[in-house]
């Protein structure tokens, strides 16, 4: 898979800061820093290329909502570029706005209560200009549709629907300007799981039918693994690992991956091994520590970690890890496992 | 299992009363039991009744709901019949609970030590000194760093990790028979997930202290309960071992939770979503309640409810069906 041609980008980030000045006021002693920047971001690069999911994890903290919002536009990075495919020079802020379109976590605060969603998707339609006036209630209908919702839906309110329903909505919404590019950011996580399914169903029938680029942020693994093409791992501002997603989970390259994966709960099988089971929790990206960001909590943290700051390397055809270690990762158990149970 | 029970819950009814006398049942007939030193797992999605059904036994029913029949039956005295100050002197030495938003439940200008110290002062009459003491070692049993110094923190100063921590000390304070858990660990990153689970499957195994587990997650049951209980639209639809239970469901229900949940160890497994979604409370059909979005739903499934019956060793589902839906032995 890995040997195939990889399809040209149609998003790159390069060297993206975010920090935000932080005042001296209450929050900077609760914090108990002695910085007054925080840096939710500290360099990413990253490319989301044409047609793919590519999956974005990490816990609280890590900066991937923050990602999000730069790549939709909504906030501006401190330093770095966002280099979009086929983006004419001198484009307007809302043709910028257009090709990049966001699916938010809770489909309940996303939607404007006071409109119907027909009122919704045609303020869209006439703003973007995406069809004639006449043709406004037809590309809505066409659009519920493609989301798998009624005609009848165009009349009613957001409160009138639940969760799955909603973010259905949401997803419509997201559509209505022919985005190149969906950023979700948790999309599933605030549904039950009976519905969750059909979410992750829309989302792939998007890919496969419309050819969308999905960037699709999530904590759960597992959702993460039935979805998408590639993984990239980010702990404290940083991207710590990129791979395909088989070979990521099958061959993490990071003690941070592997420490993630550890921690899913196992429908069926038990803790897969207790080697990675790390201690305490993300550090405040106030304090982020000297060297390789990972190292209070890594087990197999050497001196040198404590001193260089690894920046992302190859470690395999497709695959990145920002580890010292990475090369002398014993293999993963988890890995065998998984071979054996085939 | 022991001749008495730990917990008996018997046909307990939830809901609403209204002005005009009229009744709207939330819960409706939940049996089940939860031996001493037990580990109790209650699944169902949104609106199933599981955390109703918890907060009943907790006596932390919201406003408006109330116990319209049943009994909850603690070592054998019905708690629901029970006067409100007898309820109390059992919360904390005898039924803890842990919540899922640790920042809602803690007091906000209270030092979390003397929080943890609160319930062994008042129910083990220790002295004001005593009980800090407990207070740092139950948070150093609870795995809280430096737990001397944080004793005097406030609860905004604490990570989640560090909050959901205390409300385990806080719970556990008094080493009680019965913990109740709702979704503990929902707002928690995975890998600190782990962690808080690990902790209170030790803590619980030091102290003999039975669990009754609320959530949504069928990896956290897995993980955490051995028994379980699996609810929709506020009754139970099926119990037994949760290992045996997800080897081989017994309910179309179950079954269908089951595939439409994306499995780590499965990556090929395709997910199948159930269609429709849950009845709304106020509106649930005649007959069985899953009965609209089942696909092996007969026509006797729209007329009557079937009773929660064994299907197997050790195994009860409310389906009449069952029989012949999964007659078959799983490949």
């Amino acid at each position: 898979m890995s040997t195939a041609q990889t399809p040209p980008a149609v998003l790159r980030v390069s060297g993206i800061t975010k920090a935000y000045r932080v005042g001296r006021g209450l929050i900077r002693r609760v914090a108990g820093a002695q910085h007054n920047t925080l840096k939710a971001l500290d360099g990413v690069d990253l490319e989301l290329r044409r047609g793919e999911v590519l999956a974005l994890v990490g816990e609280s903290g890590s900066g991937k909502s923050t990602l999000a919002k730069i790549l939709v536009n909504s906030t501006t990075p401190t330093s770095g570029t966002v280099e979009e495919a086929g983006l004419k020079a001198g484009a307007t802020r809302r043709e910028r706005a257009r090709r990049v379109q966001m699916v938010f976590q809770d489909p309940y605060s996303s939607l404007n209560p006071r409109l119907t969603v027909g009122s919704m998707l045609a303020e869209l339609l006439t703003l973007h200009r995406i069809v004639p006036r006449k043709e406004i209630r037809q590309e809505s209908i066409r659009l519920l549709g493609r989301v798998g919702l009624r005609e009848d839906v165009l009349d009613a309110y957001p409160s009138q629907f639940s969760g799955g329903q909603r973010q259905r909505i949401a997803i419509a919404r997201a559509l209505a300007v022919r985005p190149d590019v969906l950023v979700a950011d948790e999309p599933v996580s605030a549904l039950d799981v009976s519905v969750q399914a059909t979410i992750l169903d829309l989302f792939r029938s998007l890919q496969a039918e419309l050819g969308l680029s999905i960037l699709f942020i999530a904590h759960n693994l597992a959702v993460v693994q039935h979805l998408s093409q590639r993984v990239a791992v980010m702990y404290l501002g940083r991207i710590v690992e990129v791979a395909e997603t088989a070979e990521l989970f099958a061959n993490p390259r990071h003690p941070y991956t592997r420490a993630l994966i550890d921690s899913i709960p196992r429908m069926s099988a038990e803790s897969v091994n207790d080697l990675f089971d790390i201690e305490g929790e993300p550090p405040s990206p106030f304090d982020v520590p000297s060297g390789c960001r990972f190292h209070p909590r890594c087990p197999v943290a050497v001196d040198r970690c404590r001193r260089e700051d690894p920046a992302l390397m190859r470690v395999g055809a497709a695959h990145q890890s920002a580890c010292l270690l990475a090369e002398d990762l014993a293999p993963y158990p988890g890995a065998q496992k998984a071979e054996e149970a085939r | 299992m022991s001749e008495q029970p730990l917990l008996s819950v018997r046909g307990l009814t939830l809901g609403i009363r209204h002005k005009n006398d009229s009744v709207t049942t939330i819960v409706d007939g939940v049996d089940f039991e939860v031996a001493e030193g037990e580990r109790f797992g209650i699944v169902g999605e949104s609106g199933s009744g599981k955390s109703l059904t918890l907060r009943a036994i907790a006596n932390l029913l919201p406003r408006g709901v109330e116990v319209l029949s049943g009994s909850i039956d603690y070592r054998g005295r019905d708690l629901v019949r029970m006067p409100a100050d007898g309820r109390r002197r059992l919360a904390g030495p005898e039924i803890a609970m842990i919540f899922q938003e640790p920042m809602t439940a803690l007091n906000p200008v209270m030092k979390v030590g003397e929080q943890i110290a609160e319930s062994p002062r008042r129910h083990l009459g220790l002295g004001k000194e005593e009980a800090h003491r407990l207070a740092v070692e139950m948070m150093r049993r609870t795995g809280i760093p430096d737990p001397a110094r944080r004793a005097h923190a406030y609860p905004h100063e604490l990570s989640g990790g560090l909050r959901q921590r205390i409300m385990i000390a806080m719970a556990l304070s008094c080493s009680p028979k019965l913990l109740l858990c709702d979704e503990p660990t929902t707002a928690l990153d995975v890998t600190v997930q782990h962690q808080v689970l690990r902790l209170l499957e030790r803590l619980c195994e030091d102290t003999g202290t039975a669990l009754v587990f609320v959530t949504h997650d069928l990896g956290v049951v897995n993980q955490t309960c051995r028994e379980l209980a699996v609810m929709y639209a506020g009754g139970i639809v099926e119990r037994g071992k949760v290992k045996e239970v997800f080897a081989d469901p017994r309910h179309p229900y179950t079954k269908g939770l089951l595939d439409s949940a994306p499995d780590f160890d499965r990556p090929d497994h395709e997910l199948v979503a159930i269609p429709g979604f849950p009845p709304d409370v106020f509106d649930r059909p005649a007959g069985c309640a899953f009965a609209p979005r089942c696909v092996y739903a007969v026509d006797h499934c729209l007329e009557a409810s079937p009773p929660l019956e064994p299907v197997l060793p050790d195994r009860e589902a409310a389906c009449f069906e069952s029989a012949t839906i999964f007659e078959r032995t799983p490949a």
